[in-house]
């Protein structure tokens, strides 16, 4: 179709822009597979000069080291798979407690950036301009070295109240142990939760019939911990068993023992994270038109009700596209835990590469899972910001 | 767009959980058959290998020429452990393995000055041997069946025996490997050590925790912080850690040996000349011992000894050299410039220095030792 009006204008096909554009395009992909092609079968060539093979199948073999921390059941006697999904899960870990907690005090700290408060302001002013500029690797090794490994060792443990024993080996802190009734509780809780949401249906609908708003948040909760209470109180035993940590030979025992390693990485990904969170909220919360501010205080709201209700809902649209590539960053960073030995994905893969000699195949397997952690996460938020959208009519 | 980012991601996790599947599932308890490998070689390049004529393997002579070439030999070396491999505050390699890349280098140049260092952790060593980085492996690496085979490289002939054990704080009482139930163990990551490790704890039903790490620096650093109640890498390693420790009088090397660590410098598959150069190198240190060479006398050796092997050796009678791909006096250079086995040692772990080691097995057969070279003929 192209060609034939081209011939009918009399431009010959190579003067027309619209071909040329094509076969630009066309030339250009052609030159990106020779070189993909040329990378690939130097490696290829590469490896057969070594006698070496692609392939996954030694990921059944015996891994034969021992992991420091793991969430699921791991020996020396597990597959290399199992020991790269031990890794997988501990990276998982740390970015879902780093990116919960990063969240809290990175919107504690943008609204603080912006408090009238001259005090409050400037301290979270000093904090985000300090931590921002510091490079994270070494934010990380200072929590390591300099404050984990500097607590006292475990026969001189700092206790504190309630039970937190501070030392070198780690955080002990009390734990609850499921225990045969603890399943039961899990219904009973899902039973209390959706009663909640009853309630809090019924309120609403009463709440259009009165003209009257009603308390419903405070009446859901608190139908929620009245069950939660309830089943605690009858069940022939209580669900959890309390554990306390103490000290045992060598080493902590009993409660939930948080590794300095987990420690340092999580405290210094969360307190550098919130540091760009702050900022990624103050930027949110300042784009909102200060008019917004002035009607709704003129309307009688207090300062929180007006930063509930008018400023932040508002303020998310800006807020959450960079929001979203803070947490990858976070979950990406993660792979820092290298310098200071916590066994995440990276590291327990490259011990992998180590012991059985495949780097070709762990990095891509590793590239590949940072790849689909990444996608996830952006997939879920893009949806969130779908969600809180202003709707356009 | 959307559509296209869920499809990405689809077939992302699809491919993760293809890759992931070639395997049982996992916690059973694994049989190693004859699996099918997931064959990933095109196949194009897999006719041409066929092609090639299997008596020259690729690689034949190249390393040698290349190493020519460049006017120096890539070493990969240890920084980190005094002894072996460490680097002193003016920027220089010294040690005992680093004194053997400097003996390759005086075979093929006649100069031991011309080496160029790459300090590699554990971890990257072998990598960096695959990919070419380096011409020669010569950082404490304990040979292995599988890193022999399936790492793409060959191990030359040990030049230090070695056993693995443990080490702790004197006024710890701990004196046996059960003592350390419970405790925390502080291992080098990508070591046959961190394997050993886990097999004699699972033997001795010993329960414990590794704390692991990249380097040695980092290892002993976190020992030294009380982050384990125990170290352990080879003892040879642990003598000469020991000696740089603030208080060296304060930790005790276990009376445990946890493995046969043979150690000894590795080459990369396929070129079977640069093999034989770099294995009769470790030769030719451990016979001119056997003969009695030393570097303050190889020349009197080379001007008027009478032993016909002394002789060959020093390229004095017959072309051993030049078989090896190398001038006829390569011996007489590694001597002249470097010394015998024995100097070597004495040098790095004599009693006069603080890494002193007895020598052990590392002796000749002659003086109760394993060490032994093949005849020069």
């Amino acid at each position: 179709m192209t060609h034939s009006t081209a011939q009918n204008s009399g431009i010959p096909f190579w003067r027309d822009e619209r071909i040329l554009r094509i076969l630009g395009q066309i030339a250009f992909m052609f030159a990106l597979g020779i070189l993909g092609y040329f990378i690939y079968a130097n490696m290829m060539d590469g490896l057969r000069r070594q006698g070496m093979t692609l392939g996954f199948s030694f990921f059944t073999g015996i891994a034969g080291f021992d992991i420091g921390e793991s969430l699921i059941e791991y020996s020396r006697e597990s597959s290399y798979l199992r020991a790269f999904q031990v890794g997988l899960l501990n990276t998982a870990l740390v970015s879902v407690v780093g990116i919960f907690l990063a969240t809290i005090l990175g919107v504690i700290l943008g609204v603080a950036r912006l408090s009238t408060n001259f005090l409050i302001n400037r301290l979270a002013a000093l904090y985000l301009e300090i931590i921002r500029n510091l490079a994270l690797l070494v934010f990380l090794i200072f929590w390591y070295a300099a404050v984990f490994l500097k607590l006292p060792k475990v026969k001189e443990a700092i206790v504190w109240p309630g039970n937190i024993l501070l030392t070198n080996r780690g955080l002990g802190i009390p734990w609850g142990i499921p225990t045969a009734s603890f399943w039961t509780y899990a219904w009973v809780l899902a039973f209390g939760f959706f009663l909640a949401i009853g309630v809090a249906l019924l309120l609403v609908q009463q709440g259009r019939r009165t003209g009257r708003s009603p308390l419903v948040t405070l009446w859901a909760s608190l139908t929620f911990l009245a069950v939660a209470v309830i089943g605690w109180l009858v069940l022939p035993e209580p669900p959890l068993r309390l554990d306390l940590p103490y000290v045992k030979g060598l080493n902590l025992a009993g409660g939930k023992i948080l590794s300095p390693e987990f420690m340092a990485l999580t405290s210094g990904l969360v307190l550098y994270t919130a540091a760009f969170i702050g900022e990624v909220v103050r930027a949110g919360i300042m784009s909102v038109p200060k008019g917004q501010v002035e009607a709704a205080r003129a309307l009688g709201l207090s300062g929180f009700q007006s930063l509930r209700l008018v400023v932040f809902p508002q303020a998310l649209r800006v807020i959450v596209p960079p929001l979203i590539s803070q947490y990858l960053n976070l979950t990406k960073n993660s792979s820092l835990a290298v310098a200071i030995g916590y066994p995440d994905l990276f590291y327990v893969s490259s011990t992998i590469i180590n012991q059985s000699g495949r780097a070709v195949e762990m990095i891509s397997l590793v590239m590949l899972t940072y790849l689909s952690l990444s996608l996830l996460t952006s997939l879920f938020m893009n949806w969130y910001n779908q969600k809180i959208k202003l709707v356009e009519r | 767009m959307r559509k296209v980012l869920w499809i990405i991601s689809l077939l992302i996790v699809a491919s993760l959980v293809l890759a992931a599947c070639g395997a049982p599932a996992a916690g059973e308890p694994v049989v190693v058959k004859e699996t099918v490998i997931v064959e990933v070689t095109a196949a194009a390049p897999a006719a041409e290998a066929t092609a090639a004529p299997p008596a020259a393997p690729s690689g034949y002579g190249e390393t040698l020429k290349t190493v020519q070439a460049r006017g120096k030999v890539i070493c990969g070396a240890n920084s980190q452990v005094p002894g072996f491999g460490y680097v002193d505050a003016a920027g220089n390699f010294s040690g005992f393995d680093v004194d053997y890349c400097r003996a390759l280098a005086a075979a093929i140049f006649g100069d031991a000055s011309k080496v160029e260092y790459r300090p590699l952790t554990a971890k990257e060593r072998f990598t960096a041997l695959q990919a070419g980085e380096i011409d020669i492996l010569s950082r404490n690496t304990t040979w292995t069946l599988v890193r022999d085979t399936e790492l793409g490289g060959n191990f030359v002939q040990t030049t230090f025996y070695d056993g693995q054990g443990l080490m702790v704080l004197a006024d710890s009482g701990i004196t046996t490997l059960k003592d350390l139930e419970g405790g925390t163990i502080c291992v080098q990551t990508g070591t046959t050590t961190e394997l050993n490790l886990a097999d004699v704890m699972a033997a001795e039903g010993v329960n414990y925790t590794p704390a692991v790490y990249d380097d040695a620096d980092a290892t002993m650093g976190a020992y030294a912080e009380g982050r384990c109640d125990a170290v352990t890498t080879d003892k040879s390693g642990l003598v000469a850690r020991r000696a740089i420790m603030p208080d060296p009088a304060a930790h005790v090397i276990l009376d445990v040996t946890m493995s046969k660590e043979p150690l000894g410098p590795m080459v990369r598959h396929g070129d079977d000349q640069w093999f034989d150069i770099a294995q009769w190198t470790v030769f030719a240190l451990i016979g001119a011992e056997e003969y009695g060479i030393t570097s303050a006398n190889v020349d009197d050796m080379k001007a008027n000894s009478t032993n016909p092997e002394v002789r060959r050796l020093l390229g004095v009678e017959g072309d051993l050299g030049l078989k090896l791909g190398l001038s006829n006096d390569w011996a007489y250079n590694i001597i002249k410039l470097v010394g015998n086995y024995g100097e070597i040692y004495e040098k790095n772990f004599g009693a006069g220095t603080p890494t002193y080691i007895p020598r052990g097995l590392n002796n000749l057969y002659t003086q109760g030792g394993i060490l032994y070279a093949p005849p020069f003929r």
